[in-house]
């Protein structure tokens, strides 16, 4: 007994051995076959905007989706046991079970934007094991993506970060499809890559592109699971499922220019995009698996700051809505010529500045100029109007910080100022960029201060074009 | 009318100390018993509103990208401009974010 017992645990042993070396094996010819699906077939290089994509991203049957559909389930639809280890906690659950998993694995969804909001909504989706996940961005990553874009690392600065994001979401998940789409979503493109998919997360920062994402979803009867997040307030819902509005039922018009606050500009604590996201990727997974009752009708608004949640109710579908609604006329060929750009007057990026021109040349130097009167010693007043905490993070020494909300009534400040600094000082307004600083000096002249001016490109030239170490935020 | 109203999604930087939450009492028009939406709106840009007006009020409604909701329903739902209010209701004027 005690000879064959000892046989048996060195067999025993052998055989998990085995297993477990087949088992990386396994992971490695997954990871291998989701990269070479990843590369487009034959296509040395990919032209931003041209629409090229990875012909096997398809997801709805073709090719490319087959392999996608099993997601290490069985052509009988059982789970083999690596499958159910890996997702031992989902299939416990009563709700989900081995049901969920499998629609689960049957789903492709795509996420746009690999930001903010797109790090935890892919993270969570390549974890749970999505069939096939997609990824949309054409940006690079940058150092000051990283406080809340925590699925980029730092050795992936300057890499594109649909290639960051899906590395990502490989070594988590090798048994899953990614896709990378390394393009910015645009009208040319939007159609094509969006109809590979069964359910679409816009996690995107900027308003033209959350009217094309609805209205793409709308032309294609896609649910789109959206996700904004700005300051310390958040915002999700989703549109177009099961009765929901669309965007554009819910805002037929854009607001003003002036009220669209991007990131750049207003600030982002990072963990409230995380939070949203996270929540767009419970959505995702609700509506891929038809468990429990997506956020339709409905929508949840997030304060951070008073850590309060409140989730209202919305309209349901606009009849006359012009894209979704019974008449509407809206066709693909509308939407590939649709100029999103100009119908909200604002930019596809939350990283272009509109920016104003208000001012005669007259009124304007260069920061170039600016230094030669700084080496030459002529008498000025450097007066900064950005907001006090911009003036906090860095500043030209010397230089006098009159917020532009506040310019009208400390007016007698800067003509104190001006009357310490001797005899015709010449007056010299800085702000970030350029913008709000030409806005302050068209009014200081209407107050008459006749020599004001402005430095073109404001702070950000100075960086770039006088003191490389200024520092950029 | 005591009314709660709150603001949010960046509208509150156009009230007095950006505060958002504001318990206010509001008065119906002279011979109406109640305070419509419509009334609403006119108070909140006259009394509370200090900056910008514009960036709340489009015509006699809210400007486009606010949402309005009277007790965590879409005023759409309520009858919007001709909603009439009852005591202690909460309205929350809400900016769409765009950012991620």
């Amino acid at each position: 007994m005690g000879g064959g017992g000892g046989r048996r645990e060195a067999i025993e042993r052998e055989l998990h051995k085995l297993r477990a070396e087949r088992e990386e094996l396994d992971g490695r010819i997954r990871l291998l076959e989701s990269q070479l699906e990843a590369e487009p077939a034959g296509v040395g290089g990919e032209g931003e905007g041209e629409g090229v994509v990875p012909v096997v991203g398809s997801c709805d049957g073709s090719v490319g989706c087959q392999s996608r559909g099993r997601n290490g389930f069985t052509p009988n639809g059982g789970l083999p046991a690596d499958m159910i280890y890996r997702y031992s906690r989902h299939l416990l659950l009563p709700d989900f079970g081995v049901e969920g998993q499998r629609k689960l694995s049957q789903s492709s969804i795509l996420v746009v934007g690999a930001g903010g909001l797109g790090s935890p909504v892919a993270l969570y989706l390549a974890a749970c094991g999505v069939g096939c996940l997609g990824i949309v961005d054409g940006d690079d990553v940058e150092l000051n993506n990283l406080h809340r874009q925590i699925i980029h690392k730092e050795s992936y600065v300057g890499q594109p970060k649909v290639k960051s994001a899906a590395d990502a979401c490989r070594e988590i998940n090798s048994s899953i499809k990614v896709v990378e789409h390394h393009h910015t979503l645009k009208p040319c493109n939007a159609l094509e890559i969006v109809q590979k998919y069964d359910i679409v997360v816009d996690a995107t920062d900027n308003l033209p592109t959350r009217y094309m994402i609805s209205d793409c979803c709308v032309l294609l009867k896609k649910p789109l699971v959206s996700g904004a997040a700005l300051g310390l307030e958040g915002q999700l819902t989703v549109y177009h499922h099961n009765g929901s509005p669309c965007y554009r039922c819910l805002f037929p018009s854009p607001p003003p220019v002036a009220a669209c606050q991007r990131c750049s500009d207003s600030g982002v604590l990072g963990v409230v995009p995380g939070v949203i996201g996270c929540l767009q990727a419970l959505e995702a997974i609700k509506v891929a698996t038809a468990v429990g009752e997506p956020l339709c009708g409905r929508m949840l608004l997030f304060d951070a700051l008073s850590a309060r949640i409140r989730i209202v109710k919305l309209r349901g579908s606009s009849p006359d809505c012009t894209i979704c609604g019974k008449n509407s006329a809206f066709t693909e060929q509308d939407f590939q010529k649709f100029d999103y750009e100009n119908f909200t007057q604002s930019p596809m990026s939350d990283k272009t500045a509109p920016s104003v021109n208000l001012l005669p040349e007259s009124a304007r130097i260069t920061c170039r100029d600016y230094k030669k009167m700084v080496d030459n010693g002529e008498p000025h007043i450097l007066l900064d109007v950005r907001p006090m905490h911009h003036f906090q993070i860095a500043s030209i020494s010397p230089s006098l910080n009159i917020p532009l909300s506040v310019l009208e009534e400390k007016l007698p400040t800067l003509e104190a100022s001006l009357k310490k600094a001797g005899a015709a000082p010449a007056l010299v307004v800085l702000c970030r960029r350029g913008n709000d600083s030409q806005r302050a000096v068209r009014f200081l002249r209407e107050k008459g201060f006749a020599s004001a001016k402005d430095i073109i490109g404001g702070l950000q030239a100075w960086g770039q074009d006088v003191d490389p170490d200024f520092p950029v935020y | 009318m005591h009314l709660t109203l709150e603001f949010g999604g960046g509208l509150e930087l156009l009230l007095e100390n950006s505060t958002k939450v504001h318990k206010v009492e509001v008065p119906p028009k002279d011979g109406q018993a109640t305070v419509t939406m419509r009334g609403l709106l006119t108070w909140v840009k006259d009394s509370l509103i200090k900056e910008r007006p514009e960036m709340f009020v489009k015509g006699d409604s809210v400007r486009p990208g606010v949402l309005v909701l009277i007790n965590d329903c879409d005023w759409e739902l309520c009858g919007g401009l001709d909603a009439e209010l009852e005591e202690k209701d909460v309205v929350v004027f809400i900016s769409t974010l765009h950012g991620g």
